[in-house]
């Protein structure tokens, strides 16, 4: 079995667990103040301490895990759903105009300083979850669509592919039934980066005050409230930024091995 | 070439103008009205038709996003409707931080990330390529804000080596300047030299397959010689696009790590502007930026092509 796959999946599975089991079960209240045990160390009571307000740290991570897991889900949800259809259109009609225009389309985007476009949108359309995922998603869309491109244009060139025309199916249905299996592994490992992605850049924005807003917890947040008692308090910074490195770590490893597992060809060539 | 670069030329005209519409627009729908915003809510209706006529407001789209744009092209970003300075001396003096902190890191990043890259590359499979690997994973996962966080705890708060934030200035002289911009420049440089040592491994490793290296070697060069005349050169073509690609993300990236340590850079005045609805500044720093990201990528593919014939004849 592969390392890889099998270390980031728990540590991917374990975030997963602690959102979902947020709704649930949390040790405190995470919104519940208490003043006089405010900044208190990770202790038997409170697991991984206290912040200044003397919300329980613990209970804040499990569910701020939950937004930072819903706002990655649906911006990559974004960007598969609308730049895979495009990469598919793209790789269908390769050569003409249409492909032209999304190809260029797609430099463009990714020309832009992605991060600078996602303060924008979130500054002028105002600071929120909502506002954020769409920031983060336009930004997956040619992410998507490149791979998928990439993927089908080789697929097109396949004799089952000249089977199927043969046979008399439009370039839609051969896309859909033919070309979306055979690069779906491709499409899985590009979702689970752009979704460690996604966790890293809500942070970063929630960071600077554009993103889920109080008294939703979220990661970034959590960081930002730690930033000037960091010397008095350094458990309220290495909680969350710690629960931010393991789940991007265990993303990135479970991309790896399953790109590994998934597709044979490449663990020859890597190795 | 010169077919080539014309053609690039082209393509880096109709990128920017699209750049400049999209930018245009957004900042366009935005709610709020900047007249209102500076005047208060107890301004007289005339009072605010006098601020919006000088302020331009007034005109039509066309016409404003035209002077906008053939402004910038002068030169002339406009004037900030809150500070009443052009807003291309307030982008001067900022990047005279920026710039330096994106340079500094990308200096940092290729320090590090070279020879990782090709130490992991030379000893691939053994100990070592797995350790540099295991770092490299670590380092992408680090959020470059919470690295800084833990810099300032580190080494300003508790060993006192460098000041926790703000900016000396250039006028304190060049080693007061830098040493403020260190701990950003390591925070911003970190997750940057993870990827690019990973590129670089991954690129020498593509080369050492190649045919030329094994006559490399059969001519009589050690691995170390044909490793550093011929597979280092070819392993440079990836590395560069990464490198194009870093120095933008360096500069945007600036904007958060500027807030982390309170230094007076363009990241700041963006959004010490947003929230000042002081939009003409956000759209000329936008647009800036963005326009940096498209001339770099472009100087890099035409450097490209200079090194590399065989990419002249795609497009």
């Amino acid at each position: 079995m592969n390392r890889n796959l099998i270390f980031g999946g728990a540590l991917s599975a374990l975030m997963v667990l602690a959102a979902l089991m947020s709704f649930v079960w949390t040790p405190f209240e995470h919104t519940a103040m208490d003043i006089p045990s405010k900044l208190q160390a990770p202790n038997g009571v409170h697991w991984l301490g206290t912040d200044h307000f003397g919300r329980d740290i613990f209970s804040m991570i499990m569910v701020g895990a939950r937004t930072s897991i819903a706002v990655a889900v649906v911006a990559v949800g974004i960007g598969f759903s609308l730049g895979v259809p495009l990469g598919l259109w793209a790789a269908a009609r390769r050569g003409s105009w249409a492909d032209e225009i999304i190809m260029r389309g797609n430099d463009l985007i990714f020309a832009f300083p992605s991060l600078v476009i996602a303060i924008l949108i979130t500054a002028i359309f105002g600071a929120g979850a909502i506002n954020a995922i769409i920031a983060i998603g336009i930004f997956n869309i040619p992410v998507f669509a490149r791979v998928t491109r990439g993927g089908a244009l080789s697929l097109w060139a396949r004799e089952f592919i000249l089977a199927a025309r043969v046979s008399g199916k439009g370039a839609a249905w051969i896309s859909a039934e033919h070309i979306l299996p055979n690069i779906a592994n491709l499409l899985i490992v590009q979702a689970t980066i752009q979704f460690s992605l996604g966790i890293l850049a809500e942070a970063a924005l929630s960071y600077v005050g554009l993103g889920a807003q109080p008294p939703t917890p979220s990661w970034g947040r959590m960081l930002a409230d730690a930033q000037t008692l960091v010397s008095i308090a350094p458990h309220m910074a290495l909680v969350p930024g710690f629960a931010i490195i393991l789940t991007v770590l265990g993303l990135n490893l479970l991309g790896d091995g399953l790109r590994d597992v998934l597709d044979p060809r490449l663990r020859v060539a890597r190795s | 070439m010169l077919r080539y670069s014309l053609k690039r030329l082209l393509s880096l005209a109709i990128s920017l103008i699209i750049a400049s519409l999209v930018i245009f627009l957004v900042i366009e729908v935005a709610p709020g009205d900047p007249a209102s915003f500076m005047l208060g809510i107890n301004a007289q209706e005339d009072t605010l038709n006098a601020l919006r006529e000088e302020l331009g407001l007034n005109q039509s789209k066309l016409e404003r996003y035209l002077s906008w744009t053939f402004g910038m092209l002068q030169g002339d970003f406009g004037t900030s409707y809150t500070y009443r300075t052009p807003v291309a001396d307030m982008v001067q003096d900022r990047l005279w931080v920026s710039l330096p902190l994106a340079l500094y890191a990308l200096t940092l990043s290729t320090l590090i990330a070279f020879p990782a890259g090709i130490y992991a590359a030379a000893r691939r499979g053994r100990a070592g390529d797995i350790g540099v690997m295991g770092a490299t994973q670590l380092g992408i996962a680090i959020p470059n804000f919470w690295f800084a966080m833990m810099l300032v705890l580190v080494f300003a708060i508790n060993l006192r080596w460098f000041s926790a934030g703000g900016f000396a200035g250039w006028d304190k002289g060049t080693f007061a300047a830098l040493k403020s911009l260190t701990l950003p420049a390591i925070a911003l440089a970190l997750p940057q030299a993870a990827i690019l040592a990973r590129v670089m491994r991954s690129a020498l490793l593509d080369v050492l397959g190649e045919d030329f290296m094994r006559t490399a070697r059969a001519k009589g060069l050690t691995r170390a010689q044909a490793l550093r005349r011929h597979g280092l050169r070819n392993a440079m073509i990836p590395v560069l696009t990464i490198l194009g690609l870093q120095f933008s993300f360096l500069l945007a990236g600036g904007i958060i790590i500027e807030q982390v340590f309170y230094l007076p850079g363009l990241g700041r005045l963006i959004f010490q502007s947003i929230s000042a609805r002081d939009l003409i500044v956000v759209e000329s720093i936008t647009m800036l930026l963005v326009f940096a990201v498209i001339v770099v990528n472009f100087a890099v593919d035409l450097a490209y092509a200079a090194v590399d014939p065989r990419l002249r004849s795609r497009t």
